[in-house]
C-alpha cells in the first residue's frame, strides 16, 4: 500500500463540491426568476378572474376600472374590457414599426453593403446611442416637443389632433427601436455569403439590384426575427406611453386620437394608493400576464427564426 | 437593331438612377436617426441650461437686537422678519392682495435661508444688513427671459404689478443671477426654485450598488457554470432559452414580480433601494450572463489544458486561470448592464419608488427615488419652472450614462487581447 499514497482518485474535495453546487444554483436562478414572474402574476390573475369573467376581460369593449356602472355588479368597481387597451397598444406599436422597420432596415443595408469601414465605425455606435438613451427621456421629448409639433402641424392642415395623440408616442417609440432592427439586420446581412453577391454582380446586376433581389431575400428570416424582437420591445415599452399617450381608453384606429396601452394602464393602476384585493389592482396583474405571454410568444418565435437562419449559412 | 440598343441604353441609365436613389435612401435613413438624436439632445440641453443659475433678490434686513435676539436666534420668527422687510421695502403697498403678491416675490424657503445665513455668520447681527435671498420660480423664469410679457396680463402668472417691482429692484441693483449649487446639493421640493437632484442621485447610487452586488457575482457564476462545467444537453439548452427570454421580457413585468413577491410575499420595505436594486438585478442578470459567457468563450482552450495538465482541478483551472483572463470582458458587460439599469424607470414605479423624497436616503431600506424616476415626477409637474429642472436632470443622467459607457469602452480597449 506504500504506493497507494500517491493515488488522488479517492480524495474528497468538499470545497470543490460546494463551489460546483453554488455555480449550479446561480444558473438555476434564471429559471427561478421565470417561474417567479409567472407565479406572481398567475396567482393575482386567478383572484382577478374570480371577480371578473375571462370573457369580459378578453372581449369587453369598455375599460373603466374606476367607476361603477350599476349597483351590485360583480366586482362592482367598473368594467374591465381589455380590448381598447389591446387595440391602443397595437396602434402605437404599429406606428412605431412603420417608422422603425423601413428606416432600420435601410440603415442596416447601407451600413452593411455601401458604407466604408470608417463611416461604419462612426455611424454604428452613434445609432446604438439611440438604444442606450433611457425611455423616460424619449417620453419627455415626445410629450414636450413631438406631440405639440404634431398637434400644430395637424392644426394647420385642418386636422383635429389630440394633445396626447397615438402618433406622437408611436413616432418617438419608433425612433427608439430603430437600433434594435438595424443592428440585428446588419448582422444577418453580413452573414449572407459573398458568393451570392458575386454571382449576381457577375451576371451584370447593379449593386442595388443585387441587394434587393439576392441579399435581402437571403436574409429575410433574420430580418423578420429582428422585426419581431422590435415589435415585442414596442409592445412592452412603458415610459413613452405613460408620459405621451395618456390614459383615455378609446377604441379607435385613428392615430391622431388619444389611446392608452396595456403598460400605461398597469402603471396607472399600481402607482399611488391601492387596496390590494380590489378588482382594480388585480386587473393590473392580469394585464401584466397578458403582456408577458404576448412578448414571450414573439421572442420565442423570433429567436427560433434567427437561430435556424444562422445554422443555414454556417 | 440600333433601336433595340438605344432602348437598352435608356434602360441602363434608369437602372443606374435606381442605384443612386437606393444609396440616397440609405443615407437619408441614417440621417433621419442621427438628426432626431441631435434635435432631441440639443433641445434638452437648451432647456436644461437654465437650471444651472438662479435669481436672487437683495433685501435690507433689520438685524438689530430688537429684531433678532443674538443669544436666542431660534426664537425669532424669520417668517415675520422677511414679511416686514418686504413691506418696508415697498411701503406704498397696503392692499392685502397686493401684499401677498409681494411676499410671493421671494421663495417660500426665504425665511429658512435667512436663518441659515445668520446661524452661519452670527457676527452680522446687530445692524441692518443687505442679504441675498432666492427669488420665487416665477421671478426666476422672468429673469431668464422665459416669460412672454407681450401676452395679456390674465394669461400670465406674473402680473404687471410684479414687473413694476422688479424694475425698481433691478434699477437699484437688487437682482442678481448666481450659480444654482442647490440643484446638486438638495433634494426634491414642491418649490421649483429649491428642487435639487441630490436625493434622487443618492437613491440611484444605492439602488445600483444593490443591483451590482447581486447581479455581478450571480451572473458570473451562472456564466461559469454554463460555459465551463455543464455538458451541453437539454437541461443546459433549457436554461439558455430561459436566459435569452428573460433578456427580452418587458421591464415593467420585473416590477410586477417585485411588487407581488418581494413586497407582497416577503414583506420587504416599499420604495427602498434594496427592493429596487433586487428588481433591477434580476433584469440585468441576463445581460451579464450573456456577456460573461462570451468573455469565457474567448479564452482559448490551451489555457485550460495547461492548467489541467499541471494537475489543477477543474475548479482551480477555472477560478485561477480562466476567470482572471475573462474578467475585463465580464466587467464590460456588467457596466453596460448597470448603465441600462440606471436609466430604468418602469419597474421602480411598480415598487413604489415614486415617492416625493426631500431627504437624502441614508441606507438601503430608506424610502428613496432614482434619477430617471425624478425626471418622470418633474416632467409631470404643472409648474413651468420644473421644465428646466427636468431637462437638467436628464442631462445629468445622460452624463452618467456616457461616463459609464466610456469606462466600458476603455476597459475593453485596454484589456482586449487576442490569443
Amino acid at each position: 500500500m506504500a504506493q497507494g499514497e500517491l493515488s488522488f482518485t479517492g480524495r474528497k474535495r468538499p470545497l470543490e463540491t460546494l463551489v460546483r453546487g453554488a455555480l449550479f444554483m446561480s444558473s438555476l436562478l434564471a429559471i427561478i426568476v421565470t417561474v417567479g414572474i409567472v407565479m406572481s402574476m398567475v396567482f393575482e390573475t386567478w383572484l382577478f378572474f374570480e371577480k371578473v369573467s375571462l370573457w369580459e376581460f378578453l372581449f369587453g369593449l369598455e375599460w373603466s376600472p374606476q367607476t361603477a356602472i350599476r349597483e351590485g355588479q360583480v366586482g362592482s368597481s367598473g368594467s374591465f374590457g381589455a380590448v381598447p387597451l389591446i387595440t391602443g397598444t397595437l396602434l402605437i406599436s404599429a406606428i412605431a414599426m412603420l417608422v422603425a422597420a423601413p428606416i432600420g432596415l435601410i440603415s442596416a443595408i447601407y451600413l452593411a453593403e455601401y458604407a466604408g469601414a470608417r463611416v461604419r465605425a462612426y455611424v454604428k455606435p452613434l445609432l446604438e446611442i439611440l438604444a442606450g438613451i433611457p425611455s423616460v427621456v424619449y417620453g419627455f421629448f415626445a410629450a414636450l416637443v413631438v406631440a405639440p409639433f404634431i398637434r400644430m402641424t395637424g392644426g394647420q392642415l385642418g386636422l383635429e389632433v389630440a394633445s396626447e395623440s397615438a402618433l406622437a408616442a408611436g413616432l418617438v417609440m419608433g425612433v427608439m427601436i430603430i437600433p434594435l432592427i438595424s443592428s440585428l439586420s446588419d448582422d444577418v446581412i453580413n452573414a449572407v455569403p459573398n458568393a451570392l453577391r458575386e454571382a449576381s454582380l457577375g451576371l451584370g446586376a447593379t449593386q442595388a439590384e443585387t441587394i434587393k433581389k439576392v441579399v435581402v431575400p437571403a436574409a429575410v428570416p433574420g430580418i423578420a426575427g429582428s422585426f419581431l424582437l422590435a415589435a415585442s420591445a414596442a409592445i412592452g415599452e412603458t415610459m413613452i406611453v405613460v408620459m405621451a399617450a395618456g390614459l383615455a381608453a378609446n377604441l379607435t384606429a385613428n392615430p391622431l386620437e388619444a389611446v392608452t396601452t396595456v403598460t400605461a394602464q398597469i402603471v396607472a393602476l399600481l402607482t399611488g394608493d391601492q387596496e390590494f384585493d380590489s378588482a382594480k389592482t388585480l386587473s393590473a396583474f392580469a394585464l401584466g400576464l397578458l403582456l408577458f405571454i404576448t412578448t414571450l410568444f414573439l421572442n420565442v418565435i423570433a429567436m427560433r427564426i434567427v437561430n435556424k437562419y444562422r445554422q443555414q449559412y454556417e | 437593331m440600333s433601336d433595340m440598343f438605344a432602348g437598352a441604353e435608356e434602360h441602363l441609365k434608369s437602372r443606374h438612377r435606381a442605384e443612386r436613389r437606393f444609396r440616397w435612401m440609405g443615407r437619408l435613413a441614417i440621417a433621419f436617426s442621427l438628426g432626431f438624436l441631435t434635435i432631441m439632445l440639443f433641445s434638452i440641453t437648451i432647456l436644461g441650461k437654465g437650471a444651472l443659475s438662479r435669481t436672487e433678490i437683495a433685501l435690507r434686513v433689520d438685524l438689530s437686537i430688537e429684531a433678532v435676539n443674538p443669544s436666542n436666534i431660534e426664537a425669532t420668527s424669520f417668517n415675520k422678519l422677511v414679511r416686514n422687510t418686504l413691506f418696508e421695502a415697498f411701503p406704498e403697498i397696503t392692499n392685502r392682495g397686493e401684499r401677498r403678491r409681494l411676499l410671493g416675490m421671494v421663495s417660500a424657503d426665504a425665511p429658512f435661508e435667512l436663518e441659515r445665513q445668520i446661524l452661519a455668520e452670527p457676527s452680522m447681527l446687530g445692524r441692518v444688513q443687505t442679504i441675498w435671498l432666492t427669488a420665487s420660480d416665477d421671478i426666476d423664469l422672468f429673469e431668464k427671459g422665459e416669460v412672454d410679457i407681450t401676452l395679456p396680463e390674465d394669461y400670465r402668472r406674473l402680473k404687471d404689478l410684479e414687473l413694476g417691482w422688479l424694475q425698481t429692484l433691478e434699477a437699484d441693483g437688487q437682482i442678481r443671477s448666481v450659480f444654482n449649487a442647490a440643484f446638486f446639493t438638495s433634494g426634491d421640493s414642491r418649490e421649483p426654485e429649491l428642487a435639487g437632484i441630490l436625493s434622487a442621485l443618492v437613491g440611484s447610487i444605492l439602488t445600483l450598488t444593490v443591483c451590482f452586488g447581486l447581479s455581478f457575482p450571480l451572473g458570473i457564476m451562472a456564466a461559469i457554470y454554463l460555459e465551463e462545467f455543464v455538458k451541453k444537453n437539454r437541461w443546459s439548452d433549457f436554461i439558455e432559452v430561459n436566459i435569452n427570454n428573460l433578456a427580452a421580457v418587458p421591464s415593467i413585468v420585473f416590477g410586477l414580480l417585485g411588487l407581488s413577491i418581494l413586497l407582497g410575499v416577503f414583506g420587504m420595505p416599499r420604495s427602498s433601494p434594496l427592493v429596487g436594486g433586487m428588481v433591477l438585478a434580476l433584469m440585468t442578470l441576463p445581460t451579464i450572463i450573456i456577456a460573461s459567457r462570451a468573455a469565457l468563450r474567448a479564452v482559448p482552450g490551451s489555457i485550460r489544458e495547461a492548467a489541467l495538465g499541471m494537475g489543477a482541478t477543474q475548479v482551480q483551472s477555472t477560478f485561477h486561470h480562466v476567470m482572471p483572463l475573462a474578467m475585463p470582458g465580464m466587467l464590460t458587460g456588467a457596466i453596460v448592464g448597470m448603465a441600462r439599469a440606471l436609466g430604468e424607470t418602469a419597474p421602480l414605479l411598480m415598487i413604489g419608488m415614486v415617492a416625493f423624497i426631500v431627504d437624502v436616503p441614508q441606507g438601503f431600506t430608506d424610502a428613496a427615488t432614482s434619477l430617471p424616476v425624478q425626471v418622470f415626477l418633474w416632467a409631470d409637474s404643472p409648474e413651468r419652472a420644473f421644465l428646466e429642472k427636468t431637462s437638467a436632470a436628464i442631462l445629468v443622467l445622460l452624463g452618467l450614462l456616457i461616463v459609464m459607457n466610456i469606462v466600458a469602452i476603455v476597459l475593453r480597449k485596454k484589456f482586449e487581447r487576442r490569443f
